[in-house]
């Protein structure tokens, strides 16, 4: 016995190693994709200036406690991923009615007004982070960046990158419409 | 470094070389050489702006050694010491500042960590879930070394127990016959028209030595 199961040792080492090949060549993996440390955590503790121009107020964590789901989106006038996710955000805030901020990360205040009326504002707060110092707050690390806030102002996802249909569809809108029950 | 400077040290640099070789050809090729070994000479490139430096050298030596161990997330192989993503710089300006507020290092990181998770330490630190990571090669090595030793104490055990069984009587007696008469056909016939050429040509092995 023992010695034919020496004879299955390679199979399992090579089924092992070809185990970890196959995830990591997955083309659907993104290494860049680092899980959040935040999740299930309050928001923490920040007071956003309103950004100039761009006819909103800024908020603060206490704003993301008074029992509606959030849609938090770090973006910038600088950043072109935003600008692609733009239609899909604009399309969450007026056709599904979510509640959407933004964190205008390292901008130019007159850039992002510009930017806003060029192509259309959908965030209902924005709070203008010049220094970036709440988004490391938040754990950004790259914008855009999108968190949903539950009522209570915990995070309950993070989305990295620019939010395609699919990822809006599969996994933001089903998770805000249970957290909404 | 200015354009005069840059030009004087080319010129030493091309004297030096002359020096050396006595042809243009070989002073190139030990410049290629020259430019061979020069990464073996070089320190890796910083990315800390002149700005960011601290007063104090104590602590800016604090903040760098520290920098050093935190991962910038934006270029995730390099250390915020050496990346130049705007990033780095704001994570760089922070360890400075909580430094400056007489945070401890172990603070600083924890600090990060908070808000990067262990990703943002380019050294994993040692916990349940890492042990695999911290482990896995020695228990790995450990395994490889008993499995080869394992094989050499089986082949040992083996050459043991295969000590030849002396000969039976009867293959005594069979091994006598075998070798009092050699077979009738021990080596092929020569034809007597065709010799052996090996024979004629005088190998190496019928060549004589005394």
């Amino acid at each position: 016995m023992g010695r034919k199961l020496i004879f299955f040792l390679p199979v399992l080492v090579f089924l092992i190693l070809g185990g970890y090949f196959f995830w990591g060549l997955d083309p659907e993996r993104n290494p860049a994709d680092i899980p959040s440390v935040m999740i299930d955590k309050e928001v923490p503790v920040f007071d956003l200036a309103r950004l100039d121009g761009s006819g909103v107020v800024g908020f603060n964590n206490e704003d993301l406690k008074q029992g509606t789901v959030t849609l938090v989106n770090a973006f910038a006038s600088w950043c072109l991923p935003c600008l692609a996710e733009h239609p899909i955000l604009t399309e969450l805030a007026k056709r599904n009615g979510i509640r959407l901020y933004g964190i205008n990360y390292k901008d130019k205040p007159e850039d992002a007004a510009r930017w806003l009326r060029e192509h259309g504002n959908p965030y209902a707060r924005i709070g203008a982070d010049n220094s970036g110092r709440v988004s490391i707050d938040w754990g950004v690390y790259g914008v855009p960046e999108t968190y949903i806030v539950d009522g209570e102002g915990r995070i309950r996802y993070r989305h990295i990158g620019p939010l395609d249909q699919a990822a809006t569809d599969e996994i933001i809108l089903p998770l805000i419409n249970e957290l909404k029950q | 470094m200015n354009r005069a400077e840059k030009t004087t040290a080319a010129g030493a640099l091309r004297e030096i070389l002359t020096g050396f070789a006595t042809s243009g050809r070989q002073a190139a090729a030990l410049l290629f050489c020259l430019c061979l070994a020069a990464p073996i000479f070089t320190t890796p490139a910083f990315a800390v702006e002149p700005d960011e430096v601290l007063d104090d050298p104590a602590l800016e030596s604090r903040a760098r050694d520290l920098s050093a161990e935190i991962r910038c997330l934006v270029c995730q192989n390099e250390s915020i010491d050496s990346s130049n993503a705007p990033l780095a710089r704001d994570l760089r300006i922070i360890v400075r500042e909580r430094l400056v507020d007489g945070d401890s290092d172990q603070e600083i990181l924890d600090y990060l960590v908070a808000r990067y998770g262990d990703f943002v330490l380019l050294r994993p630190p040692m916990k349940p879930e890492t042990y695999f990571l911290w482990f896995g090669p020695v228990v790995l090595l450990l395994l490889g070394t008993l499995a080869v030793g394992a094989y050499f104490v089986n082949q040992k055990r083996r050459a043991d127990n295969d000590t030849p069984v002396p000969l039976s009587a009867e293959e005594k007696q069979r091994l006598a016959a075998l070798l009092e008469d050699p077979p009738e056909q021990e080596s092929p016939q020569q034809e007597p028209g065709n010799p052996d050429p090996q024979k004629l040509a005088g190998g190496p092995s019928e060549s004589p030595k005394t």
